[in-house]
């Protein structure tokens, strides 16, 4: 019978014991969930780069599987892994924080200042530093979703600047260093040949794996990306989760300030955005569409891990380093020829079910 | 409750610009009753729904829920006073699995505060969904794989399930069967005419004449923006109402 809002549990329950007869004659009307498994294994192509890279590095440098060089890899990784979490979110929404780069450039002085002027108790230190982080997010998301500047992309050029001009600012240009142990640890330290940074990346990324597969909020910002006009008639508070997906990043890039500043102890007023190109790249080269709405977060793991990878194959093999960001700029273009193609591939698989579908 | 029409739309007028979309339009709609909305395109019959479901707001008019005076500011107003509503565009998120779609922007979960900190149920989601698809016979390979990878058929009537379970009082359709095969459009046309039996009314824009007299108790023509006339969609009324729909009765 016909199930309303407030259908008595017992029909589903009885729909849970019973074998379902739409489902039988699903599987009659296509070869057992023929779609499904490609899908999956579109899925899994980016572990199957990291896996082919890894092989092949090996075999090139007996280096490469060493307890030492693996560590230096992931410690070399963490900066870019875990803003491409909080990067990942923005475009899974459909779209992207050009900021977080200077961001974690900011939050680095930002932390510097506070040491110095108010407590150079660690715990507050990143407190403070992630929370300035999250605010410059939360500016970014008001700009654009309340203020209706323009697009994430302008709006995050126009914050990029403000924020790297704010560093100057207040550090006076001055590079300071002197930052409490604690934060020295997290970015530099150890525990027995695993790099402190890389289990702090490891829990964020579970926590961000849990919000986004697991909670609604998460389904909703997989909705918002997808279709956003849907998504606002289907009740979905759309600015709020937009928002939200800012100040993440924002925190994202105050935790890779600790990273940063940690590894040494030192916060530059000049420092390098590269990170940002990177952590944009591990999302995309980890499966994500640039259109929003696709992306997983163990995907842009493996993304980040790609990246990691690259780098240090070119240093273990003496690659000279002006060739490395041309290396790293065909694996990003190879990557965005596989999100291309599977784009193609799925339109494709669309066809057949269309054929299929109405017998 | 009371005896009288479950929605009622009083004198609805909808400008845009130069452009009268709906012109003084009146209808009722009683309980459990099945109202086709016929016209041409461009006749005003999308964005009457759309105003009734809150898409859209009117500049003039009113509209009664209940013969109670409703402000319908959104669709989730519309949606809390259990109107649910399947739009030509169907509204479905393509990245999502067939169970998100069912069930977006009111996943089950935990009440929780905010709203969105709150485990999702997905195993009751998707014994629910596939209970309901079931019901309509809806062929889904697999449910968990995007609504991207379906076709056309597969869409709308993942569209027009999901309103169907979530509708407490009324159903609006906006041609809810264009996209779909043979065996899918007679399931959903099973599914109309049982709607009534639930208590529930339906609100049925279609180009479709021959559905239209298979479900429908009465049929009302739309013609740039007017209601140009009403009448039981049978064999005997059938050239009367493509009169009207054409605009062949003022001359007539």
């Amino acid at each position: 019978m016909l199930t309303s809002r407030g259908a008595p549990d017992s029909a589903v329950e009885q729909e849970l014991a019973t074998p379902m007869r739409s489902t039988d004659r699903a599987r009659r009307a296509l070869p057992r969930s023929a779609t499904g498994t490609l899908v999956r294994v579109i899925q899994l192509g980016p572990v199957l780069v990291l896996a082919a890279l890894w092989i092949l590095t090996s075999l090139l440098s007996p280096y490469f599987f060493t307890t030492l060089n693996i560590s230096n890899l992931l410690l070399a990784s963490v900066i870019v892994a875990v803003l491409a979490i909080g990067q990942l979110l923005v475009m899974l929404t459909g779209a992207i924080d050009l900021s977080a780069g200077a961001v974690v450039v900011l939050t680095g002085i930002v932390g510097a200042q506070f040491a110095h002027r108010v407590t150079d108790d660690g715990v507050l230190v990143i407190a403070c530093m992630l929370g300035a982080g999250g605010f410059a997010g939360l500016v970014n998301g008001l700009l654009i979703e309340k203020a209706r500047l323009a697009s994430s992309f302008i709006v995050t050029l126009g914050t990029l600047s403000v924020a790297q001009g704010i560093g100057f600012v207040i550090s006076d240009g001055q590079t300071a260093t002197g930052f409490p142990e604690l934060i020295r640890d997290v970015g530099g330290g150890y525990v027995g040949r695993i790099p402190i940074a890389a289990l702090v990346v490891l829990g964020v990324a579970v926590l961000a794996y849990l919000m986004t597969s697991r909670m609604r909020w998460g389904r909703w910002i997989y909705a918002v990306g997808g279709n956003r006009e849907a998504a606002t008639r289907a009740g979905i508070p759309v600015e709020a989760v937009s928002i939200s997906v800012f100040v993440l990043s924002g925190v994202a890039a105050g935790v890779a300030g600790v990273f940063s500043v940690g590894l040494t102890d030192s916060a530059p007023p000049g420092g390098s955005f590269n990170s940002l190109l990177d952590a944009v790249s591990a999302v995309v080269i980890g499966g994500a569409a640039l259109t929003g709405g696709r992306g997983t977060v163990w995907g842009t793991m493996v993304g980040a891990l790609i990246l990691g990878t690259v780098h240090n194959a070119l240093n273990l093999l003496n690659v000279k380093a002006n060739w490395e960001p041309i290396v790293l700029g065909v694996v990003l273009l190879i990557a965005v020829g596989m999100d291309l193609a599977r784009g193609r591939l799925e339109a494709r698989l669309r066809l057949a079910a269309a054929r299929q579908g109405d017998l | 409750m009371s005896a009288g029409p479950v929605l009622e739309v009083r004198d609805a007028t909808k400008r845009f610009g130069a452009v009268v979309a709906l012109d003084r339009v009146s209808l009722t709609l009683q309980k459990g009753e099945v109202l086709a909305l016929l016209g041409d395109n461009g006749a005003g019959k999308s964005t009457l729904i759309k105003c009734i479901s809150g898409a859209q707001s009117l500049d003039e008019g009113d509209i009664l829920l209940n013969g109670a005076s409703a402000s319908v500011r959104s669709t989730v107003v519309a949606r809390g006073h259990g109107i649910e509503t399947v739009y030509q565009d169907l509204a479905l998120f393509d990245n999502l699995s067939v169970v998100a779609n069912f069930f977006a922007g009111r996943e089950l979960g935990a009440p929780t505060r905010p709203r969105g900190l709150s485990w999702l149920r997905n195993q009751r989601m998707a014994a629910i969904a596939a209970e309901t698809l079931g019901r309509l016979e809806v062929n889904i390979p697999d449910p968990r794989i995007p609504v991207a990878l379906l076709s056309g058929g597969q869409r709308q009537a993942i569209a027009v399930a999901r309103a169907v379970h979530f509708a407490s009082q009324i159903v609006i359709l906006d041609e809810p069967t264009a996209a779909l095969g043979v065996r899918e459009t007679r399931n959903v046309q099973r599914l109309i005419a049982r709607l009534p039996d639930q208590g529930i009314s339906v609100l049925l824009i279609s180009h479709n004449l021959e559905q239209v007299m298979a479900v429908a108790d009465r049929a009302i023509v739309l013609r740039r923006g007017r209601k140009i006339g009403e009448a039981p969609p049978d064999a005997k009324h059938h050239d009367r109402i493509v009169g009207m729909i054409v605009g062949a009765q003022a001359i007539a």
